[in-house]
């Protein structure tokens, strides 16, 4: 039977909406205090849903330290106490929050083999949030 | 169509372990929660039933006796159990979350009348959740 497993992480990091493709007044018109040139920092919490039939010697759809250690090792390692500007996931991009949940989507359907990936779902803060599944409608 | 949730908490233990898996392979696979001796959580329910709004009523389902089959059927039989020795689903199956949403959605789905169950979800801590929804 297919059951959806989410899980959820904390990771911080600080970002600056600015693209190089607006003037100073656009971009300052376009994201407002999120263009301060320091850049500002959020406690972000995302979540992976993934999904699969329940192996039946297990009980599991996939096994919860497989996907912990894939995104320990290939998502928060890499983001958290980071500058999401500096890095390489976002040289062409503005590190907003639909674009980091692309940026995490990706990298989950490259390389995790362990269970389909459904979305990925991003709180920004409490009071806003983002969910990504790839091209198509969003799973249930 | 309208869909309406309803929340449930209950505490119960539980330990992973196939009998036919050898004790290193169950270490291995299941790690800390293969301690035979159980360890427990305080689980959260959500059961989502789905319907159209009795134009009398106003209601898609009676929130009471929604509350009622809950307790009955599901509450009582787990709050305060030790899943794999005291809910007969888990004789022979792992009392995984993924498990506990099925036999849940087992549970409900025949005795919910006026409403559909769309879905069931349950999270085993605040970080962790399994959705179900009737899928073979």
């Amino acid at each position: 039977m297919k059951a959806y497993l989410t899980r959820r992480y904390m990771f911080s990091a600080s970002h600056r909406l600015h693209s190089d493709a607006m003037t100073a007044e656009e971009n300052r018109a376009t994201y407002g205090k999120c263009n301060n040139p320091h850049g500002h920092g959020h406690n972000y919490a995302l979540e992976v849903t993934v999904s699969g039939p329940v192996d039946e010697p297990t009980g599991m759809v996939c096994n919860l330290t497989d996907l912990d250690g894939f995104v320990q090792r290939e998502i928060l390692e890499r983001f958290d106490q980071q500058n999401l500007n500096v890095l390489p996931d976002f040289a062409a991009s503005v590190p907003t929050t639909e674009n980091l949940c692309i940026v995490i989507y990706d990298i989950l359907q490259r390389g995790f083999r362990y269970a389909h990936l459904e979305k990925v779902r991003f709180e920004e803060t409490m009071m806003n949030s983002f969910e990504y599944s790839g091209d198509g409608p969003l799973c249930k | 169509m309208v869909y309406l949730t309803r929340k449930a908490e209950f505490s119960a233990s539980h330990y992973y372990h196939n009998p036919e898996f050898s004790a290193e392979e169950n270490q291995r696979i299941f790690g800390k929660c293969n301690n035979p001796n159980g360890h427990g959580h305080n689980y959260t329910l959500e059961v989502t039933v789905k319907g159209e709004v009795n134009p009398r009523s106003g209601f898609v389902v009676d929130l009471k006796q929604l509350k009622d089959i809950l307790h009955r059927e599901v509450l009582d039989a787990m709050d305060h159990r030790f899943l794999n020795k005291e809910v007969p689903e888990f004789l022979t199956r792992i009392p995984t979350t993924e498990n506990l949403a099925i036999a849940i959605w087992q549970r409900l789905a025949p005795k919910l009348k006026a409403a559909q169950l769309h879905r069931v979800r349950v999270y085993e801590t605040p970080d962790l959740f399994v959705d179900f929804y009737g899928e073979a």
